[in-house]
């Protein structure tokens, strides 16, 4: 029998961190995600794993690189501020290859912003804020449900890929108090990390490093990534799509802003309007094939971005739909959430 | 006859990158001389720091793994926490500890964390060309002091071992010398007691290393040596901190 | 008895061990090695002591020492 809980998104990231196995988190105060690391304060000690408060999100970043190194399960959070300050160590996850997951529980900026809800480091997630070329695959819960469970696939392709995965939610989801359901927490399968540094006893000393001095060497070592970037691309992107079929209208958006949207196009639906919705689960990679897919129909859509920023995943929908249909976009951000009256205003304004 | 001194076994036979009389490769033979006698070799993780020493672990024959610049102790206090039955050390310069990673430092030692320092200091930023380092010395010229480090402008050259002495998580501190055979003696004698403060559970520990860079400091590899012994060490005097 | 080996490839001349040898014992290699320099050499002095004060300050460790 599934257990059956009340709690915020918050502590779900970091219930369902302990449930996929983590047991390693350090971190540093910010709001709105200090219910995940008051979580961790708590539970990490009773189940023998380790919590530190770490003395800036620098340190936080670079301990998880520490026990990721170690082949531990591993993780830490913050929000937008906090995690400008970890994408260097996240560069260095990147590139030595350790596997690791980082929540950043969004919140207004630039700058110090503001502690209200907001979409606006889908770049920095997406793109990779941090220097040199690499990846970071992103996951976007939109529940609280999913917060929990996406912990579980997030681990999972961390370990898969030795590749730090982002948990990108926003302030509401963090504060939103949802039933849930939880699992076993018995830790699913995870590869062997003969990579690890565990003591050169019985094997070769094992380096973790991103440094390649050598000519060529960095070249090579960026070409593995690259293809590694490659099949992940390919096997790994993630949506939900809900009313697709003959859909005239098709709204995009993600996380928080795909609850209320969905809202509208149930709403809509009843009304007779043809309008579907592509909520993207993975940013990176983007779920480009359902765009190329609908975009090969004949009749083609008009696709609405809906986003808590002025414009990010944007760019990644255009890049989907390659030209090949009309996208429009409606956006606020700053402590402003467009609001259902809003979205139904675009869509009739189309 | 029988060898009575050799390459030990925990230094990988090689050459390595850094200049003529340069201090850094007595440090690491030292740490792998006291890692040979406690027998931990399978045992010990080191945390590389981002300086001359960045390629340590190319040098050391045990499991290694990098830091960004200045958080050697933030990666080595994870690795500690989560294997507390392997043996960690960091090896970091003077900018990369007492600059860039201060923070770190600083933090670290006030855990507790029982964790191995070795800290390099020779006054002086090596891999980028010779600027100035926390520890540089007033009157010091640099690549960015070009006429000399003024008080008035740069500060005193940080003492961030007698910093670090006054909080009470923190063990064991002893600033030795390479500036001749003698005081290399006693230097891996403190590094050996800082290791085995960690084998007993005894808490941060942490060996600063006064060390020559003949380069930056425009001298010869002896007069390098001579100038630690003349001048650096009425700033930085030696012996047990605490 | 004693004597010093010195893996003159390793070299680089910083010539640490000649000024520190009480015995005089280590001197200047006049033929290059592989990395461009003038390596030092053991004179083969009966007097060594084996102190290994040139091992000790060795900042390449080239140099063993047997007695």
């Amino acid at each position: 029998m599934p257990k059956k809980i009340l709690i915020s998104g918050n502590e779900a990231l970091a219930y369902g961190a302990i449930h996929a196995g983590c047991r390693f988190y350090a971190g540093y105060p910010i709001t709105p995600q200090n219910e995940l690391t008051a979580y961790m304060a708590k539970c990490m000690p009773e189940i023998g794993g380790i919590f530190i408060q770490a003395e800036s999100e620098l340190a936080a970043i670079n301990m998880v690189f520490g026990a990721a190194a170690t082949g531990a399960r591993t993780m830490t959070s913050s929000s937008s501020p906090g995690m400008s300050l970890k994408q260097e160590g996240i560069s260095y996850i990147a590139g030595a290859e350790l596997p690791a997951v980082i929540v950043n529980v969004m919140r207004g900026g630039p700058g110090l912003g503001n502690i209200a809800p907001a979409q606006s480091d889908y770049f920095q997630a997406t793109r990779s804020g941090g220097h040199g070329d690499y990846r970071c695959l992103v996951l976007a819960p939109s529940s609280v449900q999913e917060a929990y469970d996406f912990m579980q696939i997030a681990f999972g392709l961390a370990d898969k890929y030795r590749n730090p995965v982002i948990i990108l939610g926003d302030g509401m989801l963090g504060q939103m108090m949802e039933p849930i359901e939880v699992g076993s927490g018995k830790l699913k399968y995870s590869p062997p990390k003969d990579w690890a540094l565990t003591g050169c006893k019985n094997r070769k000393p094992n380096v973790v490093k991103s440094f390649f001095l050598k000519e060529g060497a960095l070249e090579e070592a960026n070409l593995k990534l690259q293809k590694k970037y490659k099949i992940i691309q390919n096997k790994e992107e993630r949506y939900e799509g809900d009313s697709l079929a003959g859909a005239e209208t098709i709204i995009v958006a993600y996380g928080t802003m795909a609850r209320i949207a969905k809202g509208v196009v149930h709403e809509l639906r009843k009304k007779g309007k043809k309008i579907g919705l592509i909520r993207p689960i993975t940013l990176w990679p983007f779920p480009r094939k359902v765009f190329q897919g609908i975009t090969a129909r004949k009749k083609r859509p008009v696709f609405l971005v809906i986003e808590m920023s002025y414009g990010q995943m944007l760019e990644d929908v255009k890049l989907s739909v390659e030209g090949r249909a009309r996208v429009e976009f409606l956006g606020r951000s700053g402590g402003g959430i467009p609001t259902e009256e809003e979205i139904i205003k675009k869509i009739k304004s189309l | 006859m029988e060898k009575i001194f050799g390459h030990p076994k925990s230094l990988v036979d090689t050459k390595t990158h850094y200049c003529a009389g340069c201090g850094h490769g007595i440090a690491h033979r030292l740490v792998a001389e006291v890692v040979d006698e406690l027998d931990i070799r399978e045992r010990v993780i080191a945390v590389a720091p981002v300086g001359c020493a960045v390629v340590a672990y190319d040098y050391w024959d045990f499991d290694c793994s990098e830091a960004a610049h200045g958080r050697a102790l933030a990666v080595a206090t994870a690795i500690k926490r989560v294997r507390p039955q392997n043996i960690v050390f960091t090896y970091q310069g003077d900018g990369d500890l007492a600059a860039i990673g201060t923070n770190e430092t600083i933090h670290a030692a006030n855990r507790g964390e029982n964790l191995t320092v070795v800290f390099i200091n020779n006054a002086i930023y090596g891999m980028t060309g010779g600027q100035m380092a926390p520890t540089t010395l007033l009157g010091q010229k640099t690549a960015t002091t070009p006429k000399g480090r003024e008080a008035s402008l740069q500060g005193f050259p940080l003492k961030i071992s007698e910093m670090l002495a006054i909080l009470p998580a923190v063990k064991y501190i002893e600033r030795v010398s390479l500036h001749s055979p003698q005081e290399v003696l006693k230097a891996k004698k403190a590094i050996k007691q800082a290791f085995v403060n960690q084998i007993d559970n005894v808490g941060f520990s942490l060996v600063e290393i006064l060390s020559p860079c003949p380069t930056y400091w425009g001298l010869s590899p002896r007069q390098a040596l001579d100038w630690i012994r003349d001048v650096m060490l009425k700033e930085f005097p030696l012996g047990r901190i605490k | 008895m004693a004597k010093i080996i010195i893996n003159k490839d390793r070299c680089k001349g910083c010539l640490l061990c000649v000024s520190f040898c009480p015995k005089g014992s280590i001197k200047v290699d006049n033929n290059f090695n592989r990395q461009g320099v003038k390596p030092v050499k053991f004179d083969d002095n009966p007097e060594c002591l084996g102190c290994m004060m040139c091992a000790i300050i060795c900042p390449d460790c080239c140099i063993e020492v047997w007695k």
